[in-house]
């Protein structure tokens, strides 16, 4: 990537974050995370299923030499148990860093922004780096960072939808307005999306289900990854202002034209 | 309580061997003991008491 992305004094050359969830084998979530350049995955955690062998195996199909774990909160609906899952996913894992959610509803996985914002600063006391999913309001982008959160990370539609950017003004006003990277966390459905969010100022994206769900998910890895890229230099270029009618390209003078007589 | 599940132990024992009877590495999970997380460097020295409550996590995929 032309200019990397710090978070927390921590330097990614990818600007894109996947996911390790839903992929038919581990196989293919590696091959998937080889396409598409990624440097930070992340991992949810889970009680382990003791009638089964090989509990921590999903660390084996993730290159940790190039690929930073980032250990979420998924599934926790109280500021308690998202404080809880997060100290056990440090304790398990290589570092500090949590994806912080605190989930409000069932069935749009809204975060309940109230429990979000109490946890980022338990856990920012705690020594934590917190990236918490949030939704696209920038009033909550601002109490987070306030809190203490190293990025901001507001979905662009729910979780799993596909749906794309459903809101690009509000995400282009929190990013005018974060001192802190912001992620487009969930709602990407296919490559043109996360392009979009970076073409919007988005400092990154983050997704599992458009790559993992996707009839090959490798070739998406490799979509995703060329369109992050293609979005990212096209925000660092600066597009043209919009305009509801045509200006020509090409010269308007000395054109080729027949003379037209009179009488 | 063994992660939610009441479960019998078959005498006083280690949270090192409880790891090593249930066939866990211990490098790939992490051990919260009546609500307290163990760290890894103490699971030998940490002997189950009877009511424990005790839940052992590791990595899955996610998002």
């Amino acid at each position: 990537m032309v200019d990397p992305l710090v978070i927390a004094g921590r330097t990614f050359t990818s600007r894109l974050v996947v996911g390790t969830g839903k992929y038919s084998s581990h196989a293919v979530m590696k091959a998937a995370h080889e396409a598409s350049g990624t440097e930070m995955v992340t991992v949810a955690v889970r009680r382990v299923d003791l009638a089964a062998k090989g509990a921590g195996a999903l660390l084996e199909w993730i290159d940790t030499s190039h690929i930073f774990i980032l250990p979420n909160t998924a599934g926790c609906y109280t500021a308690d148990d998202a404080v809880r899952t997060a100290r056990l996913g440090r304790e398990a894992g290589l570092s500090n860093w949590v994806k912080l959610e605190v989930i409000g509803d069932q069935e749009t996985l809204f975060p309940d922004t109230e429990a979000l914002i109490a946890a980022t600063h338990t856990l920012v006391k705690d020594g934590f780096v917190v990236l918490p999913y949030t939704n696209d309001d920038p009033i909550v982008a601002r109490k987070l960072e306030d809190a203490g959160a190293a990025a901001v990370m507001p979905l662009g539609a729910p979780i799993g939808s596909g749906l794309g950017i459903q809101n690009a003004n509000n995400l282009q006003i929190i990013k005018e307005r974060a001192g802190v990277p912001v992620i487009v966390d969930a709602g990407v459905g296919t490559a043109s999306d996360a392009a979009v969010a970076m073409e919007l100022g988005a400092d990154g994206v983050l997704m599992n289900t458009a790559i993992a769900g996707a009839s090959d998910p490798p070739l998406m890895a490799a979509a995703m990854k060329a369109a992050v890229f293609a979005g990212r230099l096209a925000f660092l270029a600066g597009r043209i202002e919009r305009r509801r009618y045509a200006t020509a390209s090409s010269p308007t003078s000395g054109l080729v034209t027949t003379a037209r007589r009179s009488g | 309580m063994l992660n939610g599940e009441p479960t019998d132990l078959p005498g006083p024992m280690t949270i090192a061997a409880l790891l090593e009877r249930l066939g866990i590495d211990g490098r790939m999970v992490a051990v919260e003991y009546n609500l307290t997380i163990i760290k890894r460097a103490r699971y030998a020295e940490t002997t189950i008491e009877p009511d424990a409550e005790i839940e052992i996590v590791a990595f899955v995929g996610g998002g």
